[in-house]
C-alpha cells in the first residue's frame, strides 16, 4: 500500500459522467479524490466508440439536451473541450407518406397538422414548461425526506409548495391531475393529429419500460422537459460525440486534482463490521478510504460490490425489487453516403428523427416487450451525427445511429438468437422511411440492452439506473432508506444516475451527491 | 320467496302515479337517479326534514344496485353482485335491515388453471395456508406479510370514506384542517411507511405481487381485484390501488369480506328506498330528466323528458359526470372549464356481465364435490400475462379473447333467487370495450362475445354448457342504455389517482358541489367511488344540509381500532 | 384426493395417541394442526411437569434445515446473538429482528453438524428466510412434517429416558443434543424445552412416532407420565418466565398497527444481541436505539394478592403506564407473576407500580388495585434444571 492510497479521502467507483461530477465537486472542496473505473475511457455512458473502421458514434446516449447549466459552468466544461456542433434541433416525427410533423419546443409545423393542434400545442408546451420549472427546483437538491423535520428538507418543501401555489389553482389543480396519468390520454385530450400525439408521447416512454396508455407516462415527459428549463430549445450535437462530454468532465477532474485511473475494475467495495475501509480492485489491489461513493447502479453496487449478505435484508429485499429492466437497444448503421430520407431536405435529415407514426404504434411495440419479446414494428429516436459532425467518418461517409424501443433486457428467446434478426427488423424499418438506405450500409451494429449492461456495467442495461416511474423518484429514489445519496453502509454514497433526480446526461445526481457529502463532513 | 316489510314494486306503481298529477308542486330538492347513492342522498336530506323527490328513468330502481327476474323463476342481480362497501353506518343509521336487508358473507375464492390444477383461496385461515404451500411454502409464508400491508393501506384509507376531502389548493379553514387530518394519517406511517404508501397508490398490481410472490397462479388471482371494472391492465400503474378499493369494505367488522345481498343487489335499493319512504321520501319511476333548470345562474329545478317541469332549489345528480354535465345540463349555464373537464373525466367500459339461469350445479375440474370453493368468488386467468394480454385485446377495441372472469352462483347461499335445485350464475367478464374497432356494438357482437365467455367457462366446467336454461348477455352497451353508466364503466369513473379523493370527479369539485349554485352531485363519480358504497350519497348530503345550515343527519364514520 | 381438500385441520403423526388419551376432547388449532388443549385437568396436568413428567406433541411447531457452506454465516445474519459460540452439538436460543431492529419471532437453534443447522420457529418465517438467504450459498428447507416432535418434561423424565434403554441421558448438559438409535432411525434428544424445568425434546422421524409415543409411556408408567395439553404448558411457560410470540409480543412484520412491534430491548432480551460481530438484521437500527433509549421496558411483576392480572393495565399512581402481557397465579412457585411492558422510563427493580385487575365471581365484576413490584427474574428456577448429571427426580 502506497502513501497516496492511504492519504485518499474519497473514492469514486466508476468513472460516468455523474461520478466525475461528483469528484470534482468534492476536489474542489479540498477531498482528495481518487476515481477507478473498469473501463478504458471515462464517461460512462457519454462515450463515443468507433463501431467500424473509421467511423465512429455515441454509444448510448446520442443528445446533449439536460446538461445542468451550474454543473457545465462550475466544471468549466467548455474550457475543458466540450463544443456543441449543433443546439436546438428541431424533433421530426416521419410520416411513411413524407407529409412529416416538425416539432420545435413553441410551435409545431407541418401541412397536416391544423390550426387547433397548432395553438393546442403552444399552449399545452407553455403548461408543460411550467411543470418542467417546478420539477427543476427539486431536481437540483437532494430529494426531502417528508416527515424529518430538518431544516434543508423542509425548505425544499417549502420552495415546492410555494412553487405549487405559484401555478395557480388551475394549473396547479391540472399538475396534481397530470402527474400520475398516462401521456396517450392527455395526447388525445389536447390534439387531433396523430403523428404529432406520436411524437410527443415518444418522449414520454423513452427509455422506460411503458408504453403511451402506461400510467406515469406524463411525468416521463415532464422529466425529459428538464432541458428546456436548463436552456436547451431542442437537442444538441456534441462534437466527436457524447464521448467528448466525458472527456471534458474528465479534464475537469483531472485539473482540480482528482486521480483518475481507468482500467482499475473495483471487485469488491470493502467493510469492517457494516463501514466502509475501502475498495479491492479485480487485480487484487486494495486501495482505503473512509468514504467510498459509487456511481455504479443500485443493484450492482448494493448486489455486487458490496454484496447482500453484507447489508441487512430489508434493505436487500428493497434493492432486488427496484425495477431496472432495460428496453432500449442502440442501432449504429456506417453509409457510404448520405440516407435519403422521405420528403426530409439535407438540412432536415440533420434533426431528431422520430419513427412513431402513431400512439397506438408505439403501444403495441410496448406490448411485445410486456412478454419478453422485442417489438415486431419498434419506434425509433434516430440521429444522422456526420451532418453535423464530419469527424465521425471518412470523407463523404455518414453514420446513423437510432435509440430503438422496444428490446426487453431480459429477451425470453434470449439475445444470442435474437440479436441478428432484430437488427435486421430495425433497418428494414429505417429503410421503409429511407428507400434505398441498405445499399449505402457499410457496416452496421446492434447493442442489446444486455451489450449496454456488459458495456457500462448497469444491472439490466436501464439508461436510467431504474425505472422513471412515480414510484421509484424523488424521495423513492433509489429506495427508501436510502434516499440523500447514503445507502445503509456507513461510509457508503451513491451518486449515479439510480438517486435522484435520475437519468440522462444532466449531471445533477453526481452534484447534488458531492453537496451531500461535503456537508456531511469527511466521515460521511 | 322473501315478503320485504317494505312496500311491494307493485304497490309503489300506484302511490307514484297519484303524485304524478301534482306537478306544479315545489319540492326541496330533486335527486336524479334512483341509484343506491341517489337512495341514500335522498334518505338523508329526507331524515332531515326535507321534502325530497327521487326521479328514476327506468320503471324499476336502483340502478346498476338491481336484482330483476328476466327468466322466469329466476332473480338475477344482473349489474353488481356482490356487497362488502356498503357503509356498515350508514345501513345502521337509514336501519336497511329493519327494511329487509340482509347481507350474508360468503368466504373465499379460486382460481382455475389451464392444467386441471387449480388455487383455492379458502376462508380458513390454516386451510389457506396450506393450500398456498401446496404451490409454494414460501409464498403461503409471505401471504402473511402481504396481507399485513395490505391492511395497513386499508386503514389508511378507510376513515377517509365517510369524510369530503378537502380542497389543497384552498386556504379555506376547514379545508386545511381537513388537510392536516389527512397529513396526520400519512404523517403516522413513518418516512418509509409513508413511501410504502405512496409505492402502493402508484405500483401496479402486478409489479406489486412480484415484491412478494413467486406463484403466477397465485398472483394472478390476486391481481384480479386490481382490474375489475377498470381500463387498465394488471402491470399497469395504479392498479394496486384499485386493488385496494375491492379490499377496503367490510362485512360486520372483518375487512376485505364480501357478502350476498339476500335477494340480489336489488334488496339495498329496495330497503334504501324503503327507509327513504319512510321519512317521507318519494321516488318517481319512469322518469327520466332532461335538463336540469337553471335561471338567473342558479338551480331551479329539471325539466322530464315528456316535458314536465319539476322545480326544486336543490337539484342532485346521481349521473355520472359526463352524462350530468355533458347531457342534462346546458352549456350556457356552466363555466367553460368544467365543461372541458367532464369530456376528458375517464370513464371507460372495460367490463361485461353474464347472468345465467342453470338447470343444476355445474361441477368444475379438480373441485371435489361440495367444496366450499363452489360457493365462492371463481375465477378463470392463471397467470399475469394471460390477464395482461386480456388487457392488450380491450387496447386493440375488441373483447378479451381469453377473458378474466370473476363467476359467482350465490343460489348455494340464497334460496330466495331461484328455484329449489337451480342455480343462477353470475359472470362478471373483463375485458369488454366500449366500442368495437372504433364502432359501436351490434347484437352479433354481443352475442359473440357472450358465447366467447361461455366457452371460456365450458373449458373449466365440462357440464356447464348443458345446464344453461337461460342467459343475459350485457356488454357496455346494455349497461349503459339500461343503467345510464357512461360507456357501461361500473365505478361511475376510473378509480385512478387523477380521478380520487380531492381529484374525484374533478380537481376543484370534489366536495359534491357542482359548479351551479343549488346543483349538486352524489353518484359514485364523487369520493370515495363506487363499489355500492353508498358513502358519495351520504357525503353529499352532509354537504347540502351544511349549505342549507339544517342539522346534519348523516353519521361519522366508525373508527377503526 | 390431496390432504388439503379433506381436512380443515391437519393431524400429526402421535394424533391417534393424543385423540385416545384426550378425554375432555377440547382442542386448540396451532398451526393449522389439531392439537389437545386439555386432556383430562389442567392441573394434574401442570404439575405432571413440576413433579413427574409431562408429554406434550410440539411436531407444528415450525422447524427450518439450514445446510451449506455458509449456513453459520447466513444465521449469523439473520440472528441477532453470535451463532460462532454455539458448537456443534449445542442449542441456543435466540430472536431475529427486520431492519428497524424489532422482533419478528423468537425460537431455538440446533447446530446438528459443520455448517447443519435446525431453526425452530413459532411464526413461518420462510419468506424472511430466503430473501435473507440472498448473497449466501445455503439451502433452507421447512421440515416441520418431516419430524415428529415430543416434550418430555418435569423431575422424573430422565429416568423415563433412562428406562426406555438411553444410555448416559442423564449426562446431556442443558442444551445439549444426543442421537440414539431408534427401532432403525434416528432419534435425536436434546435437553431442552419451554417449562423451566428438567425437561428433554425427542425428535424423529414421523413413521416412528406412534412406536416412540407407546415406547414412551410404556417406560414412564411407574414415573408418573402424562400427556398435557397447551392449557398446562402455558401455566409452566408463564411459571418459568419465557416469552411467547403472538402473546408477550407481536411479529414485526405481522403488525399492522405502527408502533406495536418491539425491539429485543424492549422485550428484556439485550442478552441476545451482540454488537460484536459482523453486520446482522436490526443491527443498524438497535445500535441506535442503544444509543438513545427504548420506548418500552419489559417487567416481571410480583402482583399483591391472588388474582392473577391477566390484561391489566399498569399503572404508576393514576398514570397509565402499560400493559400485562401474560400473568398467572404460579402453582409451584406460589408466586402471583405477571410479564408487563411499561414505558421506559419505570420499571426499575424494586420499583411499586400498580396492577387495575378485574376478575368475575358469579356475574359480579370486582376492580383491585393491586400492588406489584418489578422482580429481576422470575422466582421459580429450580437446580434440577441445569444440573447434570440429571437426577432421577
Amino acid at each position: 500500500m502506497t502513501d497516496a492510497q492511504t492519504n485518499t479521502d474519497v473514492i469514486i467507483v466508476g468513472g460516468g459522467h455523474n461520478g466525475l461530477v461528483c469528484a470534482t465537486y468534492l476536489a474542489r472542496a479540498g477531498r482528495r479524490v481518487l476515481v477507478l473505473e473498469a473501463n478504458a475511457a471515462l464517461g460512462g455512458a457519454a462515450a463515443t466508440r468507433e463501431f467500424a473502421d473509421g467511423y465512429s458514434v455515441s454509444t448510448c446516449a446520442q443528445w446533449l439536451y439536460q446538461l445542468n447549466p451550474k454543473v457545465a459552468s462550475d466544471l468549466e466544461l467548455e474550457k475543458h473541450g466540450l463544443e456543441l456542433l449543433a443546439r436546438d434541433l428541431d424533433t421530426i416525427a416521419l410520416a411513411l407518406a413524407g407529409n412529416h410533423v416538425t416539432l420545435k419546443t413553441d410551435s409545431v409545423e407541418s401541412d397536416s397538422v391544423s390550426d387547433g393542434d397548432k395553438l393546442a400545442y403552444r399552449r399545452f408546451n407553455q403548461q408543460m414548461l411550467k411543470f418542467s420549472k417546478l420539477l427543476a427546483s427539486a431536481c437540483e437538491r437532494r430529494a426531502p425526506k417528508l416527515l424529518d423535520n430538518n431544516f434543508t428538507d423542509l425548505l425544499t418543501l417549502a420552495k415546492l409548495g410555494i412553487g405549487m401555489k405559484m401555478l395557480g389553482k388551475a394549473d396547479m389543480r391540472d399538475l396534481i391531475r397530470l402527474a400520475l396519468i398516462n401521456i396517450y390520454d392527455v395526447m388525445e385530450e389536447n390534439f387531433d393529429n396523430e403523428l404529432l400525439k406520436a411524437a410527443i408521447s415518444m418522449d414520454g416512454v423513452l427509455g422506460s419500460h411503458m408504453g403511451p396508455r402506461s400510467p406515469n407516462t406524463v411525468f416521463g415527459y415532464l422529466y425529459r422537459r428538464l432541458g428546456d428549463v436548463y436552456g436547451y430549445r431542442g437537442p444538441a450535437v456534441v462534437k466527436g460525440g457524447m464521448g467528448a462530454v466525458g472527456e471534458a468532465m474528465a479534464a475537469s477532474a483531472r485539473a482540480c486534482g482528482v486521480e483518475l485511473r481507468t482500467e482499475a475494475r473495483v471487485e469488491k467495495i470493502n467493510l469492517e463490521l457494516d463501514r466502509v475501509t475501502g475498495v479491492t480492485l479485480v487485480s487484487g489491489e486494495v486501495v482505503d478510504a473512509p468514504v467510498v461513493v459509487s456511481n455504479a447502479d443500485p443493484k450492482t453496487t448494493l448486489e455486487k460490490l458490496i454484496g447482500f449478505r453484507n447489508i441487512e435484508t430489508g434493505v436487500a429485499r428493497r434493492v432486488s425489487n427496484i425495477r431496472m429492466q432495460g428496453n432500449t437497444a442502440k442501432l449504429h448503421v456506417a453509409l457510404k453516403g448520405l440516407p435519403d430520407f422521405k420528403g426530409l431536405t439535407d438540412t432536415e435529415q440533420g434533426q431528431r428523427l422520430i419513427i412513431a407514426p402513431t400512439m397506438n404504434y408505439i403501444e403495441l411495440a410496448f406490448n411485445a416487450a410486456k412478454y419478453g419479446e422485442y417489438s415486431p414494428a419498434p419506434a425509433m429516436d434516430i440521429s444522422i451525427p456526420t451532418l453535423h459532425d464530419k469527424s465521425l467518418a471518412p470523407a463523404g461517409c455518414h453514420v446513423l445511429s437510432a435509440i430503438v424501443q422496444f428490446a426487453p433486457h431480459d429477451l425470453k428467446q434470449g439475445w444470442k438468437v435474437a440479436k441478428a434478426p432484430f437488427k435486421n427488423l430495425v433497418i428494414d424499418c429505417i429503410a421503409q422511411y429511407a428507400p434505398g438506405i441498405k445499399e449505402l450500409i457499410v457496416a452496421s451494429e446492434l447493442l442489446t440492452p444486455e451489450d449496454l449492461a456488459n458495456e457500462f456495467n448497469m444491472s439490466g442495461g436501464h439508461w436510467h439506473h431504474g425505472e422513471l416511474a412515480v414510484d421509484q423518484i424523488m424521495m423513492m429514489r433509489p429506495f427508501p432508506g436510502a434516499t440523500q445519496y447514503s445507502a445503509p453502509v456507513d461510509g457508503l454514497f451513491l451518486c449515479g444516475a439510480g438517486t435522484h433526480p435520475g437519468g440522462g446526461i444532466m449531471g445533477l445526481a453526481g452534484h447534488n451527491a458531492a453537496k451531500e457529502i461535503i456537508k456531511r463532513g469527511t466521515a460521511g | 320467496m322473501l315478503r320485504f316489510l317494505a312496500l311491494t314494486p307493485a304497490d309503489q306503481v300506484t302511490i307514484d302515479k297519484i303524485e304524478c298529477n301534482r306537478v306544479t308542486k315545489k319540492y326541496d330538492a330533486i335527486v336524479i337517479g334512483g341509484g343506491h347513492n341517489g337512495l341514500t342522498n335522498a334518505a338523508y336530506l329526507a331524515k332531515a326534514g326535507l321534502e325530497v323527490l327521487v326521479l328514476e328513468k327506468n320503471p324499476y330502481i336502483g340502478g346498476a344496485t338491481v336484482s330483476r327476474e328476466l327468466h322466469e323463476g329466476w332473480k338475477y342481480s344482473n349489474c353488481s353482485y356482490v356487497c362488502s362497501l356498503l357503509r356498515p353506518e350508514i345501513t345502521r343509521d337509514l336501519e336497511l335491515p329493519r327494511h329487509g336487508l340482509q347481507v350474508i358473507p360468503y368466504g373465499g375464492s379460486v382460481t382455475f388453471c389451464q392444467n386441471g390444477d387449480y388455487f383455492g383461496d379458502y376462508p380458513d385461515h390454516g386451510r389457506q395456508y396450506r393450500e398456498i404451500a401446496r404451490h409454494s411454502v414460501r409464498d403461503a409464508d409471505a401471504y402473511e406479510r402481504y396481507s399485513a400491508d395490505v391492511m395497513k393501506q386499508t386503514r389508511l384509507i378507510r376513515p377517509f370514506l365517510m369524510r369530503t376531502p378537502p380542497d389543497p389548493t384552498s386556504l379555506k379553514l376547514r379545508d386545511l384542517k381537513e388537510m392536516r387530518v389527512l397529513a396526520k394519517a400519512f404523517a403516522e406511517l413513518g418516512e418509509e411507511g409513508l413511501a410504502d404508501t405512496l409505492k402502493f397508490w402508484t405500483m401496479s398490481i402486478g409489479d406489486y405481487l412480484d415484491g412478494y410472490f413467486e406463484t403466477d397462479v397465485l398472483k394472478a388471482h390476486l391481481a384480479g381485484s386490481g382490474i375489475i371494472g377498470t381500463a387498465l391492465g394488471v402491470y399497469s400503474p395504479g392498479t394496486a390501488y384499485v386493488l385496494l378499493h375491492h379490499y377496503m369494505g367490510d362485512v360486520d367488522g372483518t375487512v376485505g369480506a364480501w357478502g350476498f345481498a339476500r335477494g340480489g343487489m336489488g334488496a339495498i335499493a329496495d330497503a334504501l328506498a324503503a327507509a327513504l319512504q319512510s321519512y317521507g321520501g318519494e321516488i318517481k319511476r319512469d322518469a327520466e330528466v332532461g335538463q336540469i333548470i337553471v335561471k338567473d345562474g342558479v338551480t331551479r329545478g329539471v325539466a322530464l323528458t315528456n316535458g314536465d317541469e319539476l322545480y326544486a332549489d336543490i337539484v342532485v345528480s346521481n349521473l355520472d359526470p359526463k352524462r350530468t354535465f355533458l347531457k342534462i345540463m346546458d352549456a350556457k349555464d356552466l363555466p367553460e372549464d368544467i365543461i372541458h373537464k367532464a369530456k376528458n373525466f375517464k370513464i371507460r367500459g372495460s367490463s361485461g356481465k353474464l347472468n345465467i339461469a342453470l338447470d343444476g350445479l355445474p361441477t368444475f375440474n379438480g373441485i371435489p364435490k361440495n367444496s366450499p370453493l363452489l360457493r365462492c368468488d371463481m375465477h378463470i386467468l392463471d397467470s399475469l400475462e394471460r390477464m395482461e394480454k386480456a388487457y392488450d385485446d380491450w387496447k386493440a377495441e375488441t373483447w378479451s379473447k381469453d377473458p378474466y372472469v370473476d363467476m359467482l352462483i350465490p343460489t348455494q347461499v340464497d334460496p330466495t333467487m331461484a328455484p329449489p335445485g337451480k342455480h343462477m350464475m353470475t359472470v362478471f367478464v373483463q375485458y369488454a370495450p366500449p366500442k368495437i374497432n372504433g364502432g359501436e356494438w351490434t347484437d352479433d357482437d354481443r352475442d359473440a362475445f357472450g358465447n366467447n365467455v361461455i366457452e371460456q367457462i365450458a373449458k373449466y366446467s365440462p357440464d356447464f354448457k348443458d345446464l344453461i336454461l337461460h342467459c343475459e348477455v350485457r356488454t357496455p352497451r346494455e349497461i349503459e342504455d339500461e343503467v345510464g353508466l357512461t360507456e357501461g364503466n361500473i365505478f361511475m369513473g376510473e378509480l385512478t389517482f387523477d380521478q380520487l379523493l380531492f381529484n374525484r370527479p374533478f380537481p376543484g369539485y370534489a366536495q359534491y358541489r357542482g359548479p351551479v349554485p343549488g346543483m349538486y352531485m352524489c353518484g359514485s363519480g364523487t369520493h370515495p367511488g363506487g363499489g355500492v358504497m353508498a358513502a358519495p350519497g351520504a357525503n353529499a348530503a352532509r354537504e347540502i344540509l351544511l349549505d342549507l345550515k339544517r342539522p346534519n343527519t348523516v353519521p361519522a364514520g366508525y373508527p377503526d381500532d | 384426493m390431496r390432504q388439503h381438500d379433506e381436512t380443515m385441520l391437519l393431524q400429526t403423526p402421535f394424533h391417534s395417541r393424543i385423540a385416545k388419551a384426550c378425554e375432555l376432547n377440547q382442542w386448540d388449532d396451532w398451526k393449522g394442526y389439531t392439537t389437545p388443549h386439555v386432556y383430562t385437568e389442567v392441573e394434574q396436568e401442570y404439575f405432571a411437569i413440576r413433579n413427574s413428567t409431562g408429554v406434550f406433541d410440539l411436531t407444528p411447531m415450525m422447524k427450518y434445515r439450514i445446510t451449506g457452506p455458509d449456513a453459520e454465516a447466513y444465521l449469523n445474519k439473520l440472528l441477532t446473538r453470535d451463532i460462532r459460540k454455539i458448537g456443534v452439538g449445542r442449542v441456543a436460543y435466540a430472536v431475529w429482528c427486520d431492519d428497524a431492529g424489532q422482533v419478528m419471532d423468537d425460537g431455538t437453534v440446533f447446530h446438528l453438524g459443520e455448517n447443519d443447522y435446525r431453526l425452530c420457529a413459532y411464526n413461518r418465517v420462510m419468506d424472511w428466510m430466503m430473501w435473507s438467504a440472498m448473497g449466501f450459498d445455503v439451502t433452507i428447507e421447512d421440515e416441520t412434517a418431516d419430524v415428529a416432535a415430543l416434550a418430555v418434561q418435569g423431575p422424573t423424565s430422565c429416568s423415563v429416558l433412562k428406562a426406555m434403554g438411553f444410555e448416559g441421558i442423564e449426562n446431556l448438559k442443558a442444551f445439549g443434543i444426543r442421537t440414539y438409535a431408534f427401532d432403525g432411525v434416528i432419534l435425536m434428544v436434546s435437553r431442552t424445552g419451554f417449562t423451566g424445568d428438567l425437561g428433554y425434546e425427542l425428535w424423529i422421524d414421523p413413521d416412528k412416532a406412534e412406536l416412540l409415543w407407546d415406547r414412551l409411556f410404556d417406560a414412564g408408567k411407574n414415573f408418573g407420565i402424562r400427556a398435557i395439553g397447551g392449557a398446562a404448558l402455558e401455566l409452566a411457560r408463564i411459571e418459568a418466565g419465557f416469552l411467547q410470540a403472538g402473546i408477550d409480543f407481536v411479529a414485526a412484520e405481522h403488525a399492522v398497527r405502527m408502533g406495536r412491534s418491539r425491539s429485543p430491548f424492549e422485550l428484556g432480551l439485550e442478552w441476545l444481541v451482540s454488537f460484536d460481530k459482523p453486520i446482522f438484521n436490526g443491527r443498524r437500527a438497535l445500535l441506535e436505539e442503544k444509543k438513545n433509549g427504548s420506548r418500552y421496558r419489559f417487567v416481571y411483576l410480583d402482583v399483591e394478592g391472588n388474582k392473577p392480572a391477566e390484561h391489566s393495565f399498569i399503572m404508576k399512581g393514576s398514570k397509565v403506564i402499560g400493559t400485562v402481557t401474560s400473568a398467572a397465579w404460579c402453582p409451584t412457585a406460589k408466586s402471583n407473576l405477571a410479564f408487563a411492558q411499561v414505558e421506559s422510563k419505570y420499571g426499575n427493580v424494586g420499583e411499586v407500580l400498580v396492577a387495575e385487575i378485574y376478575y368475575q365471581r358469579e356475574l359480579q365484576w370486582t376492580r383491585v388495585l393491586a400492588s406489584c413490584t418489578v422482580i429481576e427474574k422470575v422466582i421459580f428456577n429450580p437446580p434440577r434444571r441445569r444440573q447434570t448429571p440429571a437426577a432421577d427426580f
